[in-house]
């Protein structure tokens, strides 16, 4: 039976948890460790975050986010799709910036308020 | 408030810096009574947060993950809800105390020269970065060497990618951070080296942003030499002995043409420079004691002017208290008369925060904060007063990078004069 380590990244308290092939976690210190492991080794998704530009008085940037963990493997594609986006001020955190981006269901999220 | 002749103002607090540690240090410190004012040098509050576009802010604070601008945004909103306060654009030049109020000098173009005299200050400035002169970096001095927080505003507020082919030296989480963040927007970051056996960064920030996307952490490893005409060219990377000397015959080559360095964090007190302000050697901020005021009456320091957090969830609930502190003090309910028993890093720690406790006023119990001296695996925190155990404390994963923290409760003290110490104890 092969076992993989790895550190969970739920939190800042980062155990060192195994799984084997039988998705039985060890080494975890809360039951988000479990879910987790069992994530990483059949669907990895991670948080992207990321800026846009904006038209705006005061920056150029407006800085983004996913509205939910997304697939690893659709990094680079998101990044390409954020590259297309001029958003215009004034935009509210929490604004939708991208609707269901590459068919994932996931939006991409304005993480700033930026007024003017 | 009052105003005098329109460059004079008097107030009860003034909080220097408007990023995480000075809003919740003056959302604490406001009340009815008192008046706050906070003066912020950028043209916006919210401090570094705003650059630190990266989730994994809040977990303690709010029990969920935002982004450094959502963290900032919940206290900005409140800030203004409170109605507290503030000047933007505006840098302090000098703070002194000629009898027994402060006066602080500041500038700002809409006001010019500003004179503010309070009862007390707040220190809650930040800290800026080591640069390539504080750590002696040899080679060409060339263009496309910068701190790793320069280049994240460069890239996250400015919209600028500083460079296609990047190394970064030192492993503290800026660094790594910015490790992704420029691989994500199509740069090539050939590696990270750390000089320490160790990294400096937290542990998900290695996965997450180095893992993730294959880039090398050469640990025990130092830039030795950098060669360019005008801008960077190519670096020289090699492994170091126990004394952090390079060894030879171990040198790798990159071709970069930029250099990240995420060398060290330094907390900025240069506005108290004309105060005999007491400085650690160690944490190069302010000696506080467990109300977090120092050695000057009025003088409350936190954030990361007092000590480098590696979570702002901890600046947060340190603020808070700084503030919840000042706003005692010019209330008159803190003694002024103190009496300090000393908290003493011992075997394995390498400080505390706060180092003492003011015995004249210590009613509550009080949060000590502290780093290790080394990685370990498992040990047990030790606190005792001369030879008396009066508390112990499990951990796992004991790393530098990560602040450690036990609390002290006033039963636990078995008098009132023999310095509490801190020590590790490793099997």
């Amino acid at each position: 039976m092969s076992v993989k380590s790895m550190i969970c990244i739920v939190c800042p308290v980062g155990c060192h948890v195994s799984i084997d092939d039988n998705h039985t976690v060890t080494g975890n210190r809360c039951k988000r460790g479990e879910t987790y492991a069992i994530k990483e080794v059949t669907n990895p998704t991670r948080m992207i975050t990321s800026t846009v530009k904006i038209k705006s008085n005061l920056t150029t940037r407006l800085s983004v986010k996913t509205s939910e963990p997304i697939a690893k493997t659709l990094i680079f594609e998101v990044m390409d799709a954020l590259n297309s986006v001029e958003m215009q001020a004034p935009v509210s955190t929490d604004d939708v910036v991208i609707k269901n981006v590459l068919d994932t269901g996931i939006d991409i999220l304005a993480t700033r308020t930026i007024l003017e | 408030m009052e105003r005098n002749e329109g460059e004079t103002m008097n107030v009860d607090i003034v909080v220097i810096g408007g990023g995480a540690s000075g809003l919740a240090a003056a959302l604490s410190a406001k009340d009815e009574t008192n008046s706050v004012i906070v003066l912020e040098r950028e043209h916006v509050l919210g401090g570094i947060l705003n650059q630190c576009i990266h989730n994994g802010f809040g977990l303690h604070v709010f029990r969920e993950e935002l982004t450094g601008p959502e963290y900032a945004s919940r206290f900005i909103e409140k800030f203004h809800a409170e109605n507290i306060d503030y000047k933007l654009d505006t840098t302090v030049l000098s703070i002194n105390k000629p009898d027994d109020c402060f006066i602080v000098e500041a500038y700002n173009n809409e006001d010019g020269a500003l004179t503010i005299h309070a009862k007390a200050v707040i220190l809650s400035s930040g800290c800026y970065e080591r640069t390539r002169g504080q750590i002696k970096l040899p080679g060409a001095r060339v263009a496309g060497i910068m701190p790793a927080g320069s280049a994240q505003r460069y890239l996250n507020i400015d919209g600028y990618l500083a460079g296609k082919d990047v190394f970064i030296l030192g492993s503290g989480d800026i660094g790594l951070i910015m490790a992704r963040r420029m691989t994500l927007e199509g740069a090539k970051v050939h590696g990270v080296a750390e000089l320490m056996p160790y990294s400096n960064g937290l542990t998900r920030n290695i996965v997450q942003c180095l893992h993730d996307f294959d880039i090398p952490l050469y640990l025990s490893h130092t830039v030795t030499d950098i060669k360019g005409t005008k801008r960077l060219e190519e670096i020289t990377i090699q492994e170091v002995d126990e004394n952090y000397q390079p060894i030879a015959g171990t040198e790798k080559k990159f071709s970069v043409d930029t250099l990240l360095l995420s060398v060290g964090l330094v907390p900025d007190t240069m506005v108290f420079e004309s105060m005999d302000l007491t400085l650690s050697p160690i944490t190069k901020g302010a000696i506080v004691d467990h109300t977090y005021q120092s050695n000057i009456p009025g003088i409350f320091a936190c954030g990361n002017a007092l000590h480098v957090h590696d979570l702002v969830d901890w600046v947060t609930i340190e603020s808070e208290k700084a503030g919840a502190s000042a706003k005692r003090y010019v209330a008159g309910e803190i003694k002024e008369e103190r009496n300090n028993l000393t908290i003493e890093p011992r075997e394995g720690i390498r400080y505390t925060v706060p180092q003492s406790i003011d015995m004249n006023n210590f009613k509550e119990p009080v949060t000590v904060m502290f780093r290790v001296t080394n990685k370990y695996d498992v040990g047990t925190f030790t606190v005792k007063q001369g030879d008396t155990i009066i508390q112990q404390k499990k951990a796992r994963f004991i790393a530098p990078a990560e602040m450690e923290s036990l609390m002290i409760k006033p039963e636990q003290l078995i008098d009132q004069t023999t310095p509490i110490t801190i020590e590790l104890e490793v099997k």
